[in-house]
């Protein structure tokens, strides 16, 4: 075995980085608490310049197989870096306004970026597993933080109680498919299948239930029943954490396990997820229609784009005469993937920002209290609009380019009917957008209290509209990057 | 010379962009300040507008002032290699003359949206994305870009609609601006939310990885059977038709038309609409032309109940925007109508209707707007003998109302002639029903004209019921919008022969591609 410890090294600083701040957190006066924001996002950037970029190019397995490194882990690491100290330091204001223990929040969410990295490093499932229950764990004690608010505490006993669950179909699906292949590990997982074309039913019922628990966590409908509460309950920096950051791991996971492992019987397992997929379009843009919840609204706005984006990974499913997956077509739809994935990202961060600074821990976030925004803060009035128009998928905003990638990419592969549903849903989700759009510009309010923003909030805003507009007009920085990331995973 | 002949084209696009950008930054306080960027702008614009159409080289045709710049590569074993998605620029003499018709538009436009008080930097802002986005659709070879403005034209339309538009109140119910700025974006993208499927779908088919129009038409016989051109065609024709406002999608125009602004009006009846029977031109007819061929009669259907049923909508209102929304609806059935009858006059004739139309309908707006901004109301059974209080206003309108229902010597006529000649030589005896519908819808066109323009401007005035201010008539701004508009359409009604020779050029290969199928 050899020593490549060393590739380990951006996992042990994160690590390390948690229990750094946990420390401090002893020494430092309660005054000087509020900087410890800046020392995690400085730390996470740091390791991301430092031990991230050194290994870009690497390609390795450790520990015998258990990890991989390639393209697609240290892109996606990186992505977990970067947006981690972004969402960290646009939550700054909100912690220590309103959470008692500051420097424990940082290091749990340190700790989750840290199960993250080992997700998409990891190369078999059962690590898989463990690096996702300690995701899930970091973010159970993350959604009950505000403990004494009654609607965090209903969440995160839904959260626990469904994700204990869903762990639990997993894990089993894990257990079935070790019981009846023998090992853990993609690749020999991919092996196996190719060679033996008859499932056995034990071994139907693990997938089954292994997919079912991945779709659980990414919430596609019909799993998706704790989307909406939990997001609703939780406080907003923490759901813009579990919205976009978690389910981006998620799917990162879910991509490679997908593509390295189950691909021998895509025929199997693609029909399934299209339907999903469909159901977890409509079902999720048409009860948006009715929410008068903005963190609401926004929950079900992204269990479509979960829908969205499950059509791409059953659109990868496509095999050719020989049953091997068509390399060229399907680089494209994870191209398209991972760049839908970053403008939701960025447009999701952006929303939950401003509406985390509009309306503080209260506890009802109703769209009719961002009426006549404009008057109050023109700057998060421009950037939600940036944002839901970008999300809705018009120009000249990244969503624009995302969504006609990944639906162009995706009819190549498969059937144009299933992308004219998701672009009809996709015009559903439109009507919703404007209907907040309207709110902020179009109707009045009384109540003109001008909003202040600190130059921190201010800065992070005008660098998210930045980028929404930039990636909009020349993605072609980024999809360097990406074809990168796709290129060694396919 | 050179540098500006190579990189005209792009410049069309940039320049409204430059102009948001710089109003951007202006303070919004400074409101003459954007007001004269905005107009210097796009006066530059306007004058780069005509110099597209001078440097066209008829004799040669085709396309011409090629630009492109590579966006994104598509990698993947594609036969033309990794050209992806390319921002292709280039004009024929169809989109020269809808490019000659946006510069007039947007410059006459900002000069009717002189009296916008309220947050007029934002307005311009979203305004010359308009613009940006219109050009964009004119000028783009590539099906990407050329979807990705024509959505970025819809997009502005909402707030400028919902935030500085008006209701209009009918007594027993009203329309609300927030209602139309709905309706109209959600109808626009309904309408694209086909184009999207038509474009991947003829993409996905051609297999080229190219988006390039240019380069799809060369394997349009190869690659794209009949079954497939009829489907894509039908959904091509139905979602630009929502925006060229066909029948039976046409509900959201009167309604967005009358509740937008002045300027904005003028834009999206002048041009954007155009939009629609330019797309159905450069995406259905150009890369699917044997659905075109076979589904010509379907569309020449619906432009005849454009027609009629417009005039005969028009000929009900009671509000003076209305009567012109209704009437714009029943001129886009013309186009329709040209374009379905293929024949050379009559598509020539949809062509130059389309411009001609263009500059009527923003002249009618600019009057419209002006009688609203002085007297507070729109409304046809309130505002009588209007004449001695708005002289100038009144003359644009009733050079307007002559240009619509087909006055020799105006614009209109030069159109409608051409387009009637082309549909009485189509299809036969059908052909000559087509043809005399048409010509009752003109007819129907003269009544609810000259009756408005008999009551409304040279009725007696009842002086209890208006406004009785003096000083009512047109700003100086909105008086040389107005000469201007005038001005074009006295040139192209006396001696259209340029604007003819130019549409020929650009129609002529397309419906020999298009009557090829045969």
């Amino acid at each position: 075995m050899n020593n490549n410890l060393d590739l380990l090294i951006p996992e042990i600083l994160v690590g390390s980085l948690a229990f750094i701040i946990l420390g401090l957190d002893l020494f430092l006066k309660p005054k000087f608490k509020e900087y410890i924001a800046y020392i995690a996002s400085a730390g996470l950037i740091l390791i991301f310049i430092f031990s991230i970029i050194p290994i870009w190019n690497t390609k390795a397995n450790i520990y015998g197989d258990i990890l991989i490194l390639d393209g697609y882990a240290v892109f996606f690491k990186s992505i977990f870096l970067i947006l981690g100290a972004i969402l960290i330091l646009s939550s700054k204001s909100y912690v220590s306004n309103y959470f008692s223990y500051i420097a424990e929040y940082y290091s749990i969410v340190i700790f989750s970026i840290l199960a993250m990295m080992f997700m998409v490093s990891s190369a078999e499932i059962l690590t898989a597993y463990i690096s996702l229950e300690l995701l899930s764990f970091s973010l159970y004690v993350l959604v009950a933080f505000n403990r004494f608010s009654n609607r965090a505490n209903e969440a995160s006993i839904k959260y626990i109680l469904l994700g204990a669950f869903s762990s639990a179909i997993l894990l089993y699906g894990v257990s079935q498919i070790y019981g009846h292949l023998g090992t853990t590990n993609l690749t020999q997982i991919q092996k196996e299948l190719s060679v033996n074309s008859e499932m056995s039913l034990g071994l139907i019922i693990g997938f089954s239930m292994f997919i079912a628990g991945f779709l659980f966590k990414i919430g596609i409908v019909p799993f998706h029943m704790w989307v909406p509460d939990v997001y609703e309950g939780s406080s907003t920096p923490v759901t813009a954490y579990l919205a976009v950051l978690v389910k981006v791991a998620v799917i990162a996971l879910f991509i490679r396990v997908l593509v390295v492992g189950l691909i021998p019987i895509a025929q199997d397992w693609q029909l399934i997820l299209i339907g999903f997929s469909i159901v977890s379009m409509v079902l999720g843009n048409v009860v948006a229609l009715i929410q008068s919840n903005i963190k609401r609204l926004l929950a079900y706005s992204s269990i479509g784009h979960a829908g969205y984006i499950l059509l791409g990974l059953a659109a990868i499913g496509t095999l050719d005469q020989k049953g091997l997956i068509i390399v060229d077509f399907s680089r494209l739809i994870v191209n398209g993937i991972i760049l839908h994935l970053i403008s939701y990202s960025l447009a999701s961060i952006a929303i939950f920002l401003c509406v985390d600074i509009i309306f503080g821990n209260s506890d009802d976030e109703q769209i009719d209290i961002m009426r006549g925004l404009n008057a109050r803060s023109p700057l998060m009035s421009l950037l939600i609009t940036a944002s839901l128009i970008s999300l809705g998928g018009l120009p000249i905003f990244v969503g624009f380019t995302s969504k006609f990638y990944l639906f162009n990419a995706i009819g190549t592969q498969i059937s144009l009917w299933y992308v004219g549903i998701a672009i009809i849903t996709s015009l559903i989700s439109l009507y919703y957008y404007l209907h907040v759009i309207r709110k902020i510009y179009i109707d009045n309010n009384e109540d003109q209290i001008a909003i202040s923003l600190p130059i921190l909030t201010k800065s992070i805003l005008v660098f998210l509209l930045f980028a929404l507009v930039f990636l909009g007009i020349y993605p072609n920085i980024l999809m360097e990057f990406i074809y990168h990331a796709s290129e060694s995973l396919l | 010379m050179d540098l500006i002949k190579e990189n005209i084209l792009i410049l069309t696009i940039l320049l409204p962009l430059i102009g948001a950008t710089l109003i951007f930054i202006t303070p919004g306080y400074l409101d003459n300040l954007v007001k004269y960027i905005a107009l210097i702008i796009s006066f530059v614009t306007f004058i780069i507008s005509i110099l597209i159409f001078i440097l066209y080289d008829i004799n040669s045709g085709g396309v011409q002032l090629l630009w492109d710049w590579e966006w994104l590569s598509l990698k993947g074993a594609w036969p033309l290699g990794d050209k992806g998605i390319t921002l292709n620029l280039g004009v024929d003499g169809i989109s020269v003359m809808m490019v000659l018709l946006t510069g007039i538009v947007m410059f006459t436009g900002v000069m009717a949206s002189w009296n916008i008080q309220n947050r007029s930097k934002d307005f311009f802002i979203l305004y010359f994305l308009l613009l940006a986005g219109v050009f964009g659709v004119f000028v783009s070879y590539d099906m990407f870009f050329f979807f990705l403005f024509y959505e970025l034209s819809v997009m502005p339309m909402f707030l400028l609609i919902g935030y500085w538009g008006s209701s209009s109140d009918f007594r027993t119910f009203s329309r609300t601006k927030e209602y139309a700025a709905m309706k109209l974006t959600l109808f626009l993208v309904a309408g694209s939310v086909l184009i999207w499927i038509a474009i991947i779908a003829i993409f996905v088919q051609a297999g080229l990885g190219s988006f390039n129009i240019l380069e799809i038409q060369k394997v349009v016989d190869d690659k794209f059977p009949l079954n497939f051109q009829q489907i894509n065609f039908f959904m091509i024709m139905i979602g630009f038709g929502i925006l060229a406002g066909m029948w039976p999608f046409h509900t959201w125009s009167p309604d967005g038309h009358v509740s937008a602004p002045t300027s904005v009006s003028m834009v999206h009846a002048g041009v954007l609409m155009k939009l629609g029977a330019f797309g159905i031109i450069r995406i259905g007819m150009t890369l699917l032309p044997e659905g075109a061929n076979s589904l010509m009669p379907l569309l020449m259907i619906l432009g005849c109940i454009n027609v009629i049923y417009g005039a005969f909508s028009a000929l009900g209102q009671t509000d003076l925007k209305y009567v012109v929304g209704y009437s714009s609806v029943s001129h886009m059935g013309y186009v329709l109508m040209g374009l379905a009858s293929m024949e050379l006059l009559g598509f020539t004739g949809a062509v130059y209707q389309m411009f001609s139309h263009g500059i009527m309908t923003a002249l009618f707006f600019l009057a419209v707007g002006a009688i609203y901004h002085s007297m507070h109301t729109r409304d046809t059974l309130i505002l009588k003998g209007i004449f001695k209080k708005m002289p100038y206003i009144s003359v644009f309108f009733v050079i307007a109302g002559l240009t619509s229902l087909g006055l020799p010597g105006l614009s209109g006529f030069a159109a409608e002639i051409l387009i009637f000649l082309g549909v009485f030589k189509s299809y036969g005896s059908l052909g000559i029903l087509f043809g005399s519908l048409a010509v009752i819808g003109a007819g129907i066109t003269a009544i609810y004209i000259l009756r408005l323009v008999s009551k409304v401007f040279f009725g007696v005035p009842d002086e209890n019921k208006q406004n009785t201010n003096n000083n009512l008539d047109a700003t100086r701004f909105e008086n040389t919008a107005g000469i201007i508009l005038v001005g074009l359409i006295l040139f192209a009604g006396l001696y259209p022969l340029p604007f003819i020779d130019m549409i020929t050029s650009g129609v002529t290969p397309i419906l020999s591609n298009v009557l090829g199928g045969l």
